[in-house]
This record gives structure tokens, sequence and C-alpha cells, in this order.
């Protein structure tokens, strides 16, 4: 059998997008520090505006660094194409802004990152957008949810902090027999570990602060499009007029009409990416684009470290409950086994059976762990949700999400793991004096 | 804009302007298993710089209903039905691929209703491998990738797309993989059995563009040779990219239409 000419995931995150520059033949990507772009002439010049051509104009609307780091995660997630933002919160919001307007409801996952919870629960119904939470595994509350009014289902693939893990094949099946897109934060996964569009999942965006870029050095996230969605389809029609609809911002352009899979993408750039500003900056798309080079071999890495950890801890009298969905006791390790044949990440956390004076005294023994706000570095990392990340959660909020007083995150680096579970020892020692 | 032709109705892409009486047309016919949308920045562009475009989505394809027609022949007869419904009296017509061959067939039957004909990546013979041709008759997902991976330059395939943000490979994927089954199959079955394209092409008398990529293995250079001879002087242009051209290199080919048409 013949078979089709492709590159494999390994050589896309090395070389997707990429192309040496025409100008001086440099192999590396280029960082293209440019504001704006030279028209060659007038014609040119409309015609880039009007999108009868294709190039850049302005670097908030676009720009070569960032399009390469654009194109490559379109290919590693098999996409159509992708727009970077200024971090992963703009690229959340700018999904939503292309497809919701007030009055639109969302059916969102109760397990999420603090600051998309934030977001969706607290920011948006200022501006007319409202959101129900429901327990992920329960594919009956996503339903339930559903109402004439929703545009949009959310989760995570896997939840923040419990790793709750999506059951996206199920969750998107339900979305489109509503004629619903399902929109997916990937971000700590990353298509090395699962790639959403194979399973059904319509839109994902990462925060490309974390394993993508991987040294914890910029702030930046990624909204890629499937192409798959038919935003024309007969369950859709009518639900998503900034797609179908003449835009009047943009000479009466109907997206879904001038292109039949990047629609969606279109109206983010012309309009959401053109309008809100969120941009990325062509630095931070380079620096990601150096993470996503040696991803492949990092993420095989951070997942290794980890099972260390969970093992370590497992054997701990001081830990109680670890959130890790590789442990046959996790409530999602079938699922994670079939989603997640390579591993299951290097974020999760564990319950401290202790008090609050003992978790800080863990916490500030750590000497290799930092202890900050962040998961996805090159270095291991320690946070307390309840006090930090998932503060402003209520206490009710908080136990729905599976976070307690004595939760504690753990994102795991590329250290020698043994010097890791010597960090984690001498703290639980402190912890338990 | 939707036209009845027959008992089916026609998606034409008019770049969101009214068709006008007194400006030139252009009608853009895809290939494949794809639709108007591989023309957007092309079409566009016309649209927008004096002309009438009407990019067509062809029966079973796109936004268009009916079934796919089996014969370039039928698709030639057809484009003219498209311009009597859109009451257009004559057009140049642009085609890539299938299109290419359809558009060919159609300035020879009705000459009178065509000005010029541009064709991008067209094969006379269009051969089509036996491989792809069993896997398109299964509905098979293969038969989609191995047009992707014939269709795109080995530069093409690892990306640098002018359009900021898009991986041509992957958008060229998720645009067949909206084919209605079976659809592929007619296609190819088209551009197989189509036999009179050099009959055609040395009884044209309207001005002909053909555009080639040197870098094309879904229909190569060479097999365009012999159309070329036979053509009456036609103007050649060779773009250093694969078939999916006017997604490689959108500019060179809206440049070589703006200087033909």
């Amino acid at each position: 059998m013949t078979k089709p000419r492709t590159h494999r995931f390994d050589t896309l995150s090395l070389h997707a997008g990429s192309r040496p520059d025409p100008a001086t033949g440099a192999r590396a990507t280029p960082i293209y520090q440019s504001a704006s772009f030279v028209f060659p002439d007038s014609d040119h010049a409309a015609a880039l505006f009007n999108m009868e051509r294709a190039g850049h104009v302005y670097s908030r609307i676009s720009n070569p660094t960032c399009a390469v780091l654009e194109e490559r995660i379109a290919a590693l997630e098999g996409g159509v194409g992708a727009i970077a933002t200024a971090s992963g919160q703009a690229a959340l919001h700018l999904a939503i802004a292309t497809l919701l307007g007030a009055g639109a409801h969302i059916v969102a996952s109760r397990a999420l990152y603090g600051g998309s919870h934030n977001l969706l629960d607290y920011t948006l119904p200022r501006f007319g957008i409202t959101t129900t939470f429901v327990d992920p595994r329960d594919v009956d509350a996503w339903r339930g949810a559903i109402r004439p009014e929703t545009r949009l289902l959310f989760g995570e693939t896997l939840g923040n902090p419990g790793l709750d893990v999506l059951d996206i094949p199920r969750i998107a099946t339900l979305a489109h027999e509503h004629g619903l897109p399902l929109l997916v934060d990937s971000t700590f996964t990353t298509p090395w570990l699962l790639r959403p569009f194979e399973h059904g999942a319509d839109l994902v965006f990462h925060s490309a602060t974390k394993f993508l870029s991987g040294h914890g050095v910029v702030i930046g996230g990624v909204l890629v499009d499937s192409g798959a969605f038919d935003w024309d389809a007969p369950k859709s029609r009518g639900r998503f007029p900034t797609l179908t609809e003449p835009y009047h911002g943009f000479h009466d352009m109907v997206f879904s009409e001038e292109s039949t899979t990047a629609a969606f993408l279109l109206r983010a750039r012309r309009e959401g990416i053109r309008d809100f500003g969120a941009c990325m900056a062509p630095a931070t798309a380079w620096q990601i684009l150096q993470g996503i080079e040696t991803l492949p071999v990092r993420m095989q890495r951070h997942v290794d470290n980890t099972r260390r950890i969970v093992a370590f801890l497992s054997g701990q009298p001081l830990v109680g409950a670890i959130g890790y969905p590789e442990l046959a006791q996790h409530p999602d390790h079938a699922l994670a086994q079939r989603l997640l044949p390579r591993g299951c990440g290097a974020v999760f956390s564990f319950d401290l059976r202790a008090t609050r004076e003992q978790g800080r005294r863990f916490i500030e023994s750590l000497r290799l762990f930092s202890h900050l706000a962040n998961v996805g570095d090159a270095k291991s990392l320690v946070i307390h949700p309840a006090s930090t990340t998932h503060f402003r959660m209520s206490a009710d909020d908080l136990a729905r999400a599976g976070i307690g007083e004595g939760t504690i995150r753990l994102s795991i680096g590329l250290e020698d793991p043994d010097d890791l579970i010597e960090d984690l020892s001498r703290a639980l020692y402190a912890a338990g004096k | 804009m939707r036209l009845a032709v027959g008992t089916d109705e026609v998606y034409v892409y008019t770049g969101a302007r009214a068709l006008a009486p007194s400006r030139a047309s252009i009608v853009f016919v895809h290939g494949a298993a794809n639709d108007h949308s591989v023309w957007s920045l092309q079409s566009r562009y016309f649209a927008h710089h004096g002309r009438n475009v009407l990019a067509v989505d062809l029966p079973g394809h796109g936004r268009s209903t009916g079934a796919p027609l089996e014969s370039v022949e039928a698709i030639a007869q057809w484009l003219v039905r498209v311009l009597d419904a859109a009451g257009v009296e004559h057009a140049s017509l642009v085609g890539h691929s299938l299109g290419s061959l359809a558009v060919l067939e159609a300035a020879a039957r009705a000459p009178a209703r065509v000005d010029r004909i541009a064709l991008l990546g067209p094969a006379v013979p269009m051969a089509v491998s036996e491989a792809l041709m069993d896997a398109a008759r299964g509905d098979d997902h293969v038969a989609y990738e191995l047009i992707v991976g014939w269709s795109h330059s080995a530069a093409g395939q690892l990306g640098g797309n002018p359009v900021p943000g898009m991986w041509m490979t992957g958008t060229a994927l998720r645009l067949m993989e909206r084919t209605r089954p079976g659809g592929l199959a007619v296609d190819l079955g088209a551009c197989a059995s189509y036999a009179n394209g050099l009959d055609a092409a040395r009884a044209l008398r309207c001005p002909a563009l053909v555009v080639t990529g040197s870098r094309d293995l879904m229909a190569p250079a060479k097999s365009a040779e012999a159309l070329i001879g036979a053509l009456n002087g036609p103007r050649v242009v060779t773009l250093a990219c694969g078939h999916a051209m006017m997604a490689e290199q959108p500019d060179e080919v809206l440049d070589a239409l703006r200087a033909f048409l």
C-alpha cells in the first residue's frame, strides 16, 4: 500500500512552520522585532488589508516569528491554524469573545484553573455571558446544563488541580449532538501527551507559559482551531452569527463563506486580535519555539520523574490521597489509560495529613522545589492552591473542585529524581516534627 | 450567492460583491474534493478590483446541493448553465486540477461564452494512481492523506504558509474530510476518464494561461507538456511549488492571473 507523505511529531516539533530565512539564510527562526512591515506599493497595501494577499501588516495582527509558532502548534495539534496570544487567559478570552456575545451561555467543567474560573464566574457575567459549572465526570450534568442559549462547552484535559481526566470523546459527542463546539484547555498535557482534536474537540488552547515553552521565562498562549466544526450545519445554524453572517467591521465578510475550515480563526484574528489586542510579542514566540523544539524529550523526562515522585509519596505516612490518574485508585484511571497512553503529565496534587502550620513547614522546608504560582517549568515547583491560585473560591467551590486545606500541588521538573525525592523527604520530616 | 441550476442549488462566492453587468466576469472552478475556498485570496482580489467573481462549489461539493458530476464533459456543460443562471453572457474561466479540465472543455464547447482560460495544475491525460483510486472508492481517509502528501512540495509540507498562522496541509486535509461519501471517487473518476483534452486544446480559440508547479507530484509539470503543445500559443508560468499552488504561492498565482486576465 502506498503510504502518505507525512512528518512525525518529533520532526514537526523542530521544523513545522519554519524555513531558513530567505533574506539571510539564518537557520534559526529570526525574531522579527518590528511593529510593522513595508508595503511594496499602494495596491499591495490595500490587498493586504482586505485579505486579498497573504502577509503581515502590523504585529498586533500578525508577525512572522509568531506565525512560525502558530503553524508549529497547529501542526502538532493536527489543526488548521492557530493564533498566538499574550497569555493563556488571553487565548481563552479570544475563543469566547469570538463565538459568544451578551446573553450567551457556557457549560464548563468545575475543575478549572483558578484564573479560568475567575473569568467565567466573576468577570464574563458583567458582559452578559454566564457559565454553569458541572462535575466533569458527570455527562448527565453536562447534558442537563445545556440551554437554548448555550454556545460552548469547555473543560481541561487534566482538571486543575485534581487531574480529573476530561472524557473528551463523550463530551465532544454530547456537544456535537447539540450543535455546539467543545473547547479544551490542553496546557497540562501538551500535544505530546494528548491531541484533543483526535478525540473530537473543536478548539484547543494552551498557556504556552507552561510545558510548551518549558522554562518559566515567558507568558504566552495559543488558540488552535481543528477546522472540523461546521458552523453552518443544520444543528448549529443561526447560533454563531459572528461567523455566519456579514461582519460590518470587515466589509461585510461572512467568515464561514470566506473560509470553509478556518472561519473561526479568521474572525478571531480580524476582530479579536485586532480589537482586543492581546497579541504575543515576537521575542516571546521565539522563546516558546525554542521550548517546543525539545518538547518530546522534555515531556518524556517530566513524566518519568513524576512517576518516581508519585511512587515515593505513595509510601509516606504523612501523605494522603494522591491525585495522579496513573494510580489505580484514581477515579479516572481507566480513562487515562485510554486517552493518555504516554503518561498523565507532571503536575499533580496530594493531600498532606497535617495541620495548616505543618503544611507551611513542608513548603518552606523544600530547597529544590520553588514555591511559586506556575507549572510546567524545567525546575520543580510547589504551591498550596487553597491559599493562592484558588483563594477566591468559596469553601464549597473548593471542596467541589477537590481542593482541601492540606492539598499541595507539585509540578515536577527535569532535575535528577533522586535529588527531588531527597528534598521531599526532608520537607516531610520537617512537617512531621 | 445561491443560484438555481436545474433542481440543484449552487453556491457561488462573489467576494461579498453583487454582480454588475458592466464588469467583466471571472469564474473560478476548484479541483477534486475541494470547494470555492481554495481560491479565497485570488477570488477576493478580483472581486475588489473591478471584476464580477463567481467562485463556484461544484455540485455535491461545499454548499452546493446535488450529486457530484461524473465526467469533465458534464462539469463543462454545468458551467455554462451556471453562467446562464447568473445572467453572465461571457466570462474568463479559471480552473485548478479537475477544474482546469472542466474549464478547458467548457471553452471548447462554448467558445462564444468564454473570453480566456487559465489552467492551474492541469495534466492531459490526468492519470490517477490505482492506490489512490482504490482508497477513494472505499472512502478511506488514506486517500485524502495521499492527496495532501502529493499536492504539497517538500518545503510546503513543513509549512511556512504565507498566510499567517495557517497550517497548509492541515487545512487541505480538513477541507477534503468534508467531502460527501463517494465524492472523491467520482471526482477522480472524472479526471481519469477525460479523453478529450488534447482535442479541446487544439479547438480552442481564446487565449490560455497554463500554470504548473515544478514540485507537483499530483499532476507533474511534464504531464501538462502535451496540453501546452496542443494549445495555440499559451502563456506558461511555472512556479516553484506543488499542486496546492493557491495555498503554497498565493501571491505568485494571483500575479500570474492578474497579468493574464
